[in-house]
C-alpha cells in the first residue's frame, strides 16, 4: 500500500512539473530537480532525505512571470510536502525562492523571497510548525536550467524545498 | 590659483601649478550635444624619465591618450605623426606650426624626473594649438609606482579644462566577477581602475556575492553576502580586508547604498514576503524603517544632498520608480512610461536618475529627471542591468547579457546616449559601481 501511494505521488509530481497552461514547452526541458529520481525504485530513498522528499512529495513548485501565486497544481505538491513533513517530524527545511533572468537583480531578490514565503505560508497553513521552515532567496542568480528562452525561464521561476539538518 | 585642492594627498601630491597664462578659451568641448566631433589632441611622450622605468614618459602619455580616446570627446593623434620631439617640446616649448600641420587642436607635453630612488616629479602642460597659448600647467610628485594614477590625474585635468566638467579617470570600478555555469556560478568581488588596470579580486568565491557599492570615500564597499547562508549586507575594505557582516537582522537584508555623508546605509529588508526600505545608521547601528506594506520596495539611491531617495516599488502593481522625501516620508511615483522600471541610481550631479526599463522583450538603460521629466532610453538589449553613474554624472556603467553567447560584460555609455564601449574584464562581469574621484 505504501508503495502504491509513493508511485501515485511520483506521477502527480511529474504531472505538476509539466502541465502548466502558460508553459506548454516544458515537456522537453532539462529539469533541475532531477528526473533521475524516477529511475530509482520507489521506497529506496534514505528516510527524510532530499531524494525522499522529491520522490514522495515533490520538492519544487513553479510560478508565472513576476508572480508568487500558488497555482492549483503547486498547492497539490505543497499539500504532499506538508504531509511528508508531518511524517518526518525531525526534519527542518529551507524554502529557496528563485526567479527567471528577465528582471533586475535586486527586484528579483525580493521576488524570490516573496515566492519562498508563499510556500512557507502555505505549509504553515497545512499545519507544519513555522520554526521548521526557513526561507532564502537567490533571485535570478541560481537558475535551475541553462538557457535564455521561455522554456528555461519557466523552469527557473520556482521555489525549492530543501531538507536541512534534522531537528536536534 | 587653486590647483592643489583635489590633488592634496599624502602619496601623490601636486606641488603646484606651473606658470601659465590662461588664454581666452576657444578650446572647448560642450558635452551636452549628442554628437560631438572628437577634439584632435596630440599627447607627446613625456620627456625625461627615471632609471628604474626608462619608458615611463611614453607609458604616461599612452594612458592619457587612451583615457581621452575612451571618453569619446577626444581623438588622440597617432604619435608617429608628431614632428617636434618630446625633448625639444619639453625644453623649448611648442613649435605650434608643427602641431597645426598635423591638425592637432590641443597639445599635451610633459617631463618626468627622479626625485629619489622611489619618487618622481611629473609636470605637464596643456596647450591650445590654434591660439598658440598654454591652458594648464601642473607638477606632481608621486611614488614611481603610482605612475598610472598620475596619468589619470593629468587626464582629469585635461578633460576638466576643455569640457568644463570634472573628470572621472582617477577612479575605480568594483564589480562582481563571474565564472562557471549559470546554475553553479562562482561570483567574486573584484576591483580595478576605470581603464581595467590593476585588476584584483577581493573575495575568494566560496560564497555568492552581489551588488557592491562604494562608500563616498571610495575605501569601503557595501555588498550582499551569502556567507552565512542567509543573504545579508556586509562591508569590506577596498583593499579586500575586513570582510564583515553589517549585523544580524530579522530577515534578509540587501540592496545597500551609502548616504552621501557615508554615515548611513539605505537598504531593503525582506521578511514574510514583503520587502521594505530601512535606514541603517553606521554609528549607532540602529535600523529605522522607511516604508511598510505588502509589496516590494528596493534599490534605494540617495540624492546628492542626502535628502531624498529614489527607489523601486511594485506598490502600484508593477515595478515603478518613486522618490521619497526623507524629511516627510512622502513618496511620489516618477515613472509613467511603458513597461517595468527598476534599479534606479541618482546622478552625483543631481540632475538625472538612471534606471532599467523592461518592455517588449527588451531591456533598456534609461535616464529621466528626478521629477520624472525628460525620459530617454539610451540602450536596448536582451538584458541590461545595474546602471551606475561615473562621479561626474556624464557616463553610466552597466552590465549587459548577450543572449547568444551567454556572456555578461560591463559597458559604459555617455548620458547623451553615444559612445557605448565595453569595459574589458578577465571573466564575465556584473553589478558594477563607480568610485568617487580618488583623493
Amino acid at each position: 500500500m505504501r508503495v502504491l501511494v509513493v508511485i501515485a505521488c511520483l506521477l502527480l509530481v511529474a504531472g505538476c512539473a509539466r502541465t502548466s497552461p502558460e508553459d506548454p514547452a516544458l515537456t522537453g526541458g532539462i529539469s533541475a530537480q532531477g528526473l533521475g529520481a524516477g529511475g530509482a525504485a520507489a521506497g529506496t530513498f534514505a528516510p527524510g532525505s532530499q531524494a525522499a522528499l522529491q520522490a514522495e512529495a515533490g520538492d519544487t513548485v513553479f510560478f508565472a512571470f513576476d508572480s508568487s501565486v500558488l497555482r492549483p497544481e503547486s498547492q497539490a505538491v505543497l499539500r504532499q510536502q506538508a504531509a511528508w513533513l508531518q511524517r518526518n517530524p525531525g526534519i527542518r527545511v529551507t524554502v529557496e525562492g528563485h526567479t527567471d533572468e528577465r528582471g533586475t537583480r535586486e527586484y528579483n531578490l525580493a521576488l524570490g523571497e516573496r515566492r519562498a514565503n508563499a510556500v512557507r505560508s502555505f505549509l504553515i497553513a497545512q499545519g507544519v510548525a513555522a520554526d521548521r521552515i526557513r526561507t532564502v532567496s537567490f533571485g535570478k542568480d541560481r537558475p535551475a536550467v541553462l538557457g535564455s528562452n521561455e522554456q528555461a525561464w519557466a523552469q527557473n521561476r520556482r521555489a525549492v524545498t530543501v531538507v536541512a539538518a534534522p531537528v536536534s | 590659483m587653486r590647483t592643489t585642492r583635489r590633488q592634496a594627498m599624502t602619496s601623490l601630491a601636486a606641488v603646484g601649478a606651473l606658470a601659465s597664462a590662461p588664454a581666452a578659451g576657444q578650446l572647448t568641448v560642450t558635452i551636452d550635444r549628442g554628437t560631438v566631433r572628437p577634439l584632435p589632441i596630440a599627447v607627446s611622450p613625456f620627456a625625461g624619465g627615471v632609471a628604474a622605468q626608462p619608458e615611463i614618459g611614453l607609458q604616461i602619455a599612452e594612458v592619457i591618450g587612451a583615457n581621452l580616446d575612451r571618453s569619446g570627446l577626444f581623438r588622440t593623434i597617432d604619435r608617429s605623426a608628431y614632428i617636434q620631439t618630446p625633448d625639444d617640446l619639453a625644453d623649448q616649448g611648442p613649435r605650434f606650426a608643427d602641431w597645426r600641420q598635423i591638425n592637432a587642436e590641443a597639445l599635451v607635453s610633459g617631463r618626468v624626473s627622479a626625485v629619489d630612488a622611489t619618487n618622481m616629479a611629473v609636470e605637464f602642460r596643456l596647450f591650445d594649438v590654434l591660439t598658440a597659448s598654454e591652458r594648464r600647467g601642473l607638477r606632481y610628485t608621486a611614488p614611481i609606482d603610482d605612475w598610472r594614477r598620475v596619468a589619470h590625474k593629468i587626464s582629469d585635468e585635461i578633460y576638466s579644462r576643455i569640457t568644463g566638467e570634472s573628470g572621472y579617470f582617477d577612479t575605480r570600478i568594483v564589480y562582481v566577477s563571474e565564472t562557471g555555469l549559470a546554475t553553479q556560478r562562482v561570483k567574486r568581488l573584484a576591483i580595478m581602475d576605470q581603464d581595467g588596470a590593476n585588476h584584483r579580486f577581493l573575495t575568494r568565491g566560496d560564497s555568492l556575492v552581489m551588488t557592491p557599492r562604494f562608500a563616498p570615500d571610495g575605501e569601503t564597499i557595501a555588498f550582499l553576502s551569502f556567507r552565512t547562508g542567509e543573504p545579508q549586507v556586509a562591508l569590506i575594505d577596498a583593499s579586500g580586508a575586513n570582510d564583515r557582516l553589517l549585523g544580524r537582522f530579522d530577515g534578509m537584508t540587501f540592496a545597500p547604498r551609502f548616504s552621501p555623508d557615508g554615515q548611513r546605509l539605505a537598504m531593503s529588508l525582506a521578511a514574510g514576503g514583503s520587502t521594505s526600505l530601512f535606514m541603517y545608521d553606521l554609528r549607532t547601528q540602529e535600523m529605522t524603517r522607511l516604508t511598510s506594506g505588502p509589496h516590494i520596495d528596493t534599490s534605494p539611491s540617495f540624492s546628492p544632498d542626502g535628502g531624498r531617495l529614489v527607489f523601486n516599488s511594485d506598490r502600484a502593481g508593477s515595478p515603478q520608480l518613486y522618490v521619497m522625501d526623507l524629511g516627510s516620508g512622502r513618496a511620489e511615483r516618477i515613472s509613467f512610461g511603458g513597461g517595468r522600471y527598476s534599479t534606479p541610481a541618482w546622478s552625483p550631479r543631481g540632475d538625472l536618475v538612471t534606471f532599467v526599463n523592461q518592455q517588449g522583450g527588451s531591456f533598456h538603460v534609461g535616464l529621466m529627471r528626478p521629477d520624472g521629466g525628460d525620459e530617454r532610453l539610451i540602450t536596448r538589449s536582451y538584458l541590461d542591468d545595474g546602471p551606475r553613474f561615473a562621479p561626474n554624472g556624464r557616463v553610466v556603467v552597466f552590465e549587459r547579457h548577450d543572449r547568444a553567447s551567454g556572456r555578461m560584460r560591463l559597458f559604459t555609455i555617455d548620458v547623451t546616449g553615444f559612445n557605448l564601449r565595453e569595459v574589458a574584464t578577465p571573466l564575465d562581469a556584473t553589478d558594477p559601481d563607480w568610485s568617487p574621484l580618488r583623493r
